[in-house]
């Protein structure tokens, strides 16, 4: 992977919080391609969200370097060079669904018709289009993720930052936007890291998947899952999709989890 | 929230109204009750004296003849009240959005702002009295403004820097500036306490604006009205001025909720959920 | 391999001592801030002889220190201390408060239960109770006074009723909105075990609404001073600091510090009533107030 290549590059980064007192993450090198998809796996409090907000510009590492898209972090987020979608919707209750997903727009300066026409693109991309003058409150938590990913998206950037994006829906409707997600990376074309704690839904995602220890967080593993693309739901059925989880799983294991996460219980 | 989209339900007039109805029969009954207790209860079955409280017939009627001076005077402190309520809230608003923005410093007095909020504000109408003149609408207009300064200020600032912290992340991610995210974040989000404050203000600014007149005041103002009524034992003139006194608070506030009802038509509290 | 970082926490007394001296050093800036804009104020405008918004001179605005020190003269020739004229009114006056947020509470309280388990009177009465507010208190004080006279109440208790009328009132709102947030899981619990409404009640709602109590009781508990420094001023009570003020502000003119000193009292009597509500609540509720909408 030549370094032309590489959306995200991290070299040798480490983070430690509270005057050196926690070490969350410890000597992270990493890189990531355009056009993959790369999920970050580990047991809670492995830094796995804190490496994606330092991939982010959210957070700043203690030391290493991080290169997105050639810049530094810093310079990549006020370029606008990547959209993030957390846990919860972060949607805002007064705006309607269509001037949330605008909100990254105004603000780039975008004049009205130009707008219009991309959260049109969005709202069909996402598959919400009777729902355009609706109020956050008035969708379900799945319908809320679809429209913070489609305002994620709006404006186009290389990159697409996740951070458990699912983790509070039920498992049939994970199931369903784990699909959705991977159709709308390949039209895209975008480049994703995913920050997750279910091993299944790493594996079903993800070109690679990277495993990180327990604190201090360290690579635990690389798993490069090589399942036919495009992936459809008959693909976690594929006996090579449980030998890749069992792959996960250990890793895990041998990274210090205490707990495996099993896919049925999580919460 | 896994509420799943669904149109409001509409539902015929009639059914609509009869649902409405149900909400506000109760109160006109009460006031029904409470009109008849005032003509007959309380002045021929509790024999209470009419320098206490005058039969109702006969403070409406006063209230009819008088109306003139009556709601000139209430106009007169109305008016008061009002530049007292715009006063005292917009520099608490003002002061509320700097506090926020140096949260060390806003973290710091807010104690003290309370804390401000628990004094006697009324205590210092003799002062501006003193400093104003008895006779100047300015010495009304200061308690009212600074009765109204720390509820405002106090809710404002609290709305103001309580911003889900994700939201923030989501800001910086778009390289927001302050500015932006005072006008899509933290502005929004404190509009419901902020309403909160203002209704309880128009309230404060109203009875600010009278009591002031008990310290001394212009006799073309309501307190000096009720005062000066009682003195001659017009007790019906009195409490048809305090009835105006209290008809003027009322609209303050509603016109407030009005406003409320439009601006936070998103919000939880006004989505018109039946409870 | 399960090397989990595990912090050494911080010596607890070093935290604590490191906090209150920050909180204290943020008491004394205050201080000194506010004596210093106060002066500062004063120095300017006399100075610059500007008159706008009023005039300043030794009357409208005395020194504080000057305002101190006052409070160690004699109010009138050859009569007691100012101070102590004072610490009395100020005694009668908290008494008055005391007992008019005691029975504003419990009414406010009471009320509030009853609106909240029977919706008719809910719709029925709250738009009374909230319009009873706007009701400008010192122009009534007279009646409820005189009236109340009539079966040999007290002076002091008739102005603790009026007290009381200021107090019911956030009480009422704020215990109405507390115990109906309690929340649905734990209703369902409680249905479970097929709890009676008022085992409902005081096992499960009341307790939910303590927060929003005690916000109320912040407010009433500044309410309770101003109803009654406000009952005693129109009532001629000259005993509480009511009395004291319109006292002091008919020689206003001849000794202005009285009546600023009679404020600053008043302002720590109010101050005061609040801090101790504070402080039960931090006892009883066990968590940092300010909390609640």
């Amino acid at each position: 992977m030549s370094a032309n290549d590489a959306v995200v590059s991290i070299r040798r980064l480490s983070k430690a919080f509270g005057g050196g007192r926690v070490t969350a993450l410890q000597d992270i090198s990493l890189e990531v391609a355009r056009g993959e998809f790369v999920s970050l796996i580990g047991p809670s409090g492995c830094g796995k969200s804190t490496l994606l907000r330092i991939v982010g510009d959210i957070i700043e590492p203690t030391s290493g370097e991080v290169t997105v898209n050639g810049k530094t972090a810093r310079r990549a987020r006020l370029d606008r060079d990547y959209g993030i979608v957390f846990q919860s919707p972060v949607l805002y209750d007064w705006r309607t669904v269509a001037k949330n997903i605008s909100l990254p727009l105004e603000m780039l300066g975008w004049d009205r018709a130009r707008r219009t026409a991309r959260i049109k693109e969005m709202v069909e991309l996402v598959e919400l289009e009777s729902f355009e003058g609706h109020h956050p409150w008035q969708l379900s938590g799945g319908m809320q993720q679809r429209v913070s990913i489609a305002r994620a998206l709006s404006f186009e950037p290389a990159l697409l930052l996740m951070d458990e994006p699912f983790g509070a829906l039920d498992e049939m409707t994970r199931e369903r936007l784990n699909l959705e997600l991977l159709r709308i990376w390949s039209e895209t074309g975008s480049t994703v890291v995913f920050v997750t704690h279910s091993i299944s839904e790493a594996v079903f995602l993800s070109t690679r998947v990277v495993v990180l220890s327990a604190r201090p967080g360290r690579i635990a593993g690389i798993v490069p899952v090589d399942l036919a693309q495009p992936r459809t739901a008959a693909t976690r059925e594929d006996p090579r999709f449980f030998e890749l989880v069992t792959d996960v799983r250990e890793r895990l294991h041998a990274g210090g989890a205490d707990e495996v996460l099993e896919e049925a219980t999580l919460e | 929230m896994s509420v799943m989209a669904q149109p409001i339900p509409q539902g015929t007039i009639v059914s609509r109204v009869g649902r409405r109805a149900q909400d506000w029969i109760p109160a006109v009954v009460v006031f029904g009750l409470g009109i008849a207790a005032w003509q007959w209860l309380i002045p021929d079955v509790f024999h209470v004296q009419r320098f206490l409280l005058p039969r109702f017939s006969a403070v409406m009627s006063t209230f009819w003849h008088e109306r003139g001076t009556l709601w000139s005077a209430g106009w007169f402190t109305f008016k008061e009240a009002v530049a007292g309520f715009a006063l005292g809230c917009s520099v608490a608003l003002a002061i509320a959005v700097v506090l926020s923005r140096w949260k060390r410093v806003g973290g710091a007095f807010m104690p003290y702002a309370i804390a401000a909020n628990a004094i006697p504000i009324i205590a210092f109408a003799p002062i501006t009295n003193a400093w104003f003149g008895l006779l100047s609408p300015w010495s009304k207009i200061v308690i009212a403004a600074v009765l109204c300064f720390f509820p405002v200020l106090v809710n404002a600032l609290r709305g103001l820097t309580s911003v889900d912290p994700e939201s923030l992340e989501l800001m910086r991610s778009y390289a927001a500036s302050e500015r932006a995210v005072y006008r899509r974040v933290r502005i929004p989000t404190s509009l419901p306490f902020v309403f909160t404050a203002l209704k309880v203000a128009s309230v404060l600014a109203m009875i600010g604006a009278v009591v002031g007149d008990y310290f001394g005041g212009s006799t073309r103002s309501l307190g000096v009205q009720v005062q000066s009524s009682v003195s001659l034992s017009q007790f019906e003139t009195a409490w048809a001025a305090i009835l105006v006194a209290s008809i003027l608070g009322i609209a303050f506030y509603t016109a407030i909720a009005v406003v409320e009802r439009f601006a936070l038509a998103w919000h939880p509290s006004t989505r018109g959920a039946s409870e | 391999m399960s090397a989990i970082a595990v912090e050494r926490p911080r010596e607890p007394r070093a935290e604590r001592v490191r906090a209150a001296l920050g909180r204290g050093a943020v008491f004394v800036l205050v201080a000194a801030l506010l004596w210093g804009a106060w002066e500062g104020y004063r120095w300017l405008w006399m100075h610059e002889h500007w008159t706008k918004p009023f005039l300043v001179d030794d009357i409208s605005m005395p020194h504080l220190h000057l305002i101190a020190r006052q409070l160690f003269e004699p109010a009138r020739v050859n009569g007691p201390l100012l101070i102590t004229i004072l610490w009395h009114s100020a005694l009668f006056t908290a008494k008055e408060a005391a007992v008019g947020f005691a029975i504003g509470a419990s009414v406010g309280f009471v009320l509030g239960v009853v609106l909240a388990h029977f919706r008719i009177l809910q719709r029925g009465l709250l738009p009374y109770i909230v319009a009873s507010q706007t009701i400008p208190i010192i122009a009534i004080a007279p009646m409820v006074v005189v009236g109340l006279g009539n079966y040999n109440i007290a002076a002091w208790l008739r102005v603790a009723v009026i007290a009381a009328y200021l107090t019911f009132f956030p009480v009422t709102v704020n215990t109405l909105r507390g115990l109906q947030s309690a929340e649905p899981r734990a209703l369902e619990l409680m249905h479970s075990y097929a709890a009676s409404r008022w085992a409902i009640l005081w096992k499960l709602r009341v307790p939910s609404s303590l927060p929003y109590l005690f916000s109320a009781f912040k407010v009433s508990a500044t309410a309770s001073v101003v109803g009654a420094i406000i009952g005693e001023a129109p009532s001629s009570i000259p005993n509480g600091l009511g009395g004291a003020i319109i006292n002091f502000n008919q020689y206003y003119a001849l000794e202005p510090k009285n009546l600023w000193a009679t404020n600053l009292v008043a302002a720590a009597l109010g101050i005061f009533f609040f801090v101790a509500v504070v402080v039960v609540e931090k006892l009883v509720v066990r968590r940092a107030p300010e909390h609640v909408a």
